[in-house]
């Protein structure tokens, strides 16, 4: 690894202030856990490492009227462990169980999960199918922006030089709905997965969907929202057809590449199994009326 | 760039060291202070030989800039046997065979240790899931399996005094 000015803020204006001035030379430090493998192989050399993990109040899992806030530097491991989580949002536990090893997850920040934009993001996939907003922090101030708009390309997102990630948060659950994160990697654990799925699924008294959402990751540059297949599914009772052609419509959305990992036609197959999948175990979810 | 005077706690013992912010924690403890039990395999947090525990909790040390382990209590495997008497977990992969050529153990123990302490009845399976980030060349896993669930069911023959 290569030198750096190494500087530790104890306060957000001052860990914004310090991204801002040494702007494309600086990065934020979260749990390291991709920033110092990138550094390692050269593959960035920043002159400016800026800590933002001393300042306080940054993690931690809130739930405040139905709402859940999550701190941008809460460890995937207390996401994994999460009472709270496990109760409004499962998902996004099940999420954090598969990513890297127990190690790891003691190390990285869900933050830093989205801010490194793999296509494969872990945390991805459940945070576009819950629908979760993003609080970002930066010399101009504060914004919102929906998670489906954070991520522009492979390592890419719409934070401005200085502007610094601080908080998920999430919409109080429907009372029969459900949601559901499957992946799929050729080793079950440590392994990046090849592709992955989740689906929101909510209903009213009589079983109409009323909302659905599907996400997909690694089939495309960002991971993406399934629109076609969420508009089969809205204002339609749930049967076999319904959900087959939805998942018609999710394979359709994938743009899947052939890399070492997988090939395009076996990522597709992946996208249509886990869809499958997913749909089923989101509606019983819904059905069984409690938030999955 | 200039040195950074960190201070560590390691194994209950604190060492004042020089260092660029640039070095990990696993260099430090190696090269600085010389804890050379912690071992480098990887570089790059895939294969767990660096794990020590941060606070209590296992890590990748390959993946912490010694400067972030300031203020933190870190115990590496040289911390884990006390009067003499080694740890049980040291113990069980002694009497399971549960090593060849070492290189991993160091890592798999402290993490083992520490996945017990946190659930005492983890299953077989949660013993494998919570082991997933500690590669191993040499046994095939099986006696380290082994190892780890005659901790757990409380099944060691005796104490061997650490060296
Ligand atoms: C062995 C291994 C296995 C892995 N397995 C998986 C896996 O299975 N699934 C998976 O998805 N990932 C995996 N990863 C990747 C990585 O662990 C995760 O992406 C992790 O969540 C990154 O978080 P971090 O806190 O370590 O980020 P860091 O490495 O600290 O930061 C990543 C990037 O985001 C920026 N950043 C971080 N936090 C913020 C913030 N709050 N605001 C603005 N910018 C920020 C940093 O500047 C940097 O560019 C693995 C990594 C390793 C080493
Ligand atoms: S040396 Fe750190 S994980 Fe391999
Ligand atoms: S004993 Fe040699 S790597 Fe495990």
């Amino acid at each position: 690894m290569y030198p750096f000015e190494y500087i530790e803020p104890s306060t957000l204006p001052e860990a914004v202030a310090a991204l801002a001035e040494h702007g494309p030379d600086a990065v934020a430090l979260a749990g390291g856990t991709d920033l110092l493998v990138m550094m390692r192989a050269d593959t960035i050399r920043p002159k400016v490492v800026v800590n933002i993990k001393r300042i306080p109040g940054l993690s931690g899992i809130a739930a405040t009227n139905g709402d859940v806030r999550v701190g941008a530097l809460t460890l995937v491991r207390d996401i994994e462990k999460s009472p709270v989580l496990r109760a409004r949002a499962p998902a996004l536990s099940e999420a954090a169980r598969w990513l890297g090893s127990v190690q790891i997850r003691h190390l990285a920040t869900i933050g830093g999960n989205l801010c490194r934009a793999a296509p494969s993001a872990e945390m991805a996939p459940t945070l576009l199918a819950l629908g979760a907003r993003l609080h970002l922090v930066g010399v101009q101030g504060q914004r919102v922006v929906p998670v489906e708009d954070f991520f522009l390309g492979p390592g890419r997102t719409v934070l401005q030089p200085g502007e610094i990630l601080v908080e998920i948060s999430l919409d109080g659950l429907a009372p029969r709905s459900g949601s559901t994160y499957l992946r799929h990697s050729i080793r079950p654990l440590m392994d990046l997965a090849l592709v992955n799925v989740a689906a929101y699924l909510a209903l009213d008294a009589a079983g109409t969907i009323t909302e659905a959402r599907i996400a997909l990751g690694a089939v495309a540059p960002t991971p993406i929202r399934a629109r076609a297949a969420e508009a089969e599914l809205c204002g339609h009772t749930a049967d076999p057809a319904l959900f087959e052609r939805a998942t018609e419509a999710a394979v359709a959305a994938a743009r899947p590449i052939s890399d070492v990992r997988s090939t395009a036609v076996y990522r597709s197959r992946m996208v249509r199994l886990l869809t499958q999948r997913a749909l089923a175990q989101t509606l019983a979810a819904a059905q069984n009326g409690h938030v999955q | 760039m200039k040195k950074l005077m960190l201070s560590l706690a390691v194994n209950g013992q604190v060492y004042d060291v020089a260092a660029f912010p640039h070095r990990t924690l696993l260099e430090v403890l190696r090269d600085d202070i010389g804890l050379t039990g912690t071992k480098r395999g990887c570089d790059d947090g895939d294969c767990g030989a660096c794990t020590v525990l941060l606070d209590g909790l296992p890590v990748t040390s390959c993946l912490v800039l010694a400067v972030d382990a300031v203020e933190k209590t870190i115990t590496t495997i040289e911390g884990l046997a006390t009067a003499g008497q080694l740890h049980p977990m040291q113990q069980a992969f002694i009497e399971h065979g549960a090593l060849q050529c070492g290189f991993c153990t160091p890592g798999l123990i402290v993490t083992a240790k520490q996945l017990l302490e946190e659930k005492p009845d983890s299953s077989d399976e949660e013993i494998r899931a919570g082991l997933a980030g500690n590669l191993c060349r040499c046994t095939g896993y099986v006696q380290i399996l082994a190892a780890v669930a005659a901790c757990r069911d409380g099944q060691l023959a005796g104490q061997t005094e650490a060296p």
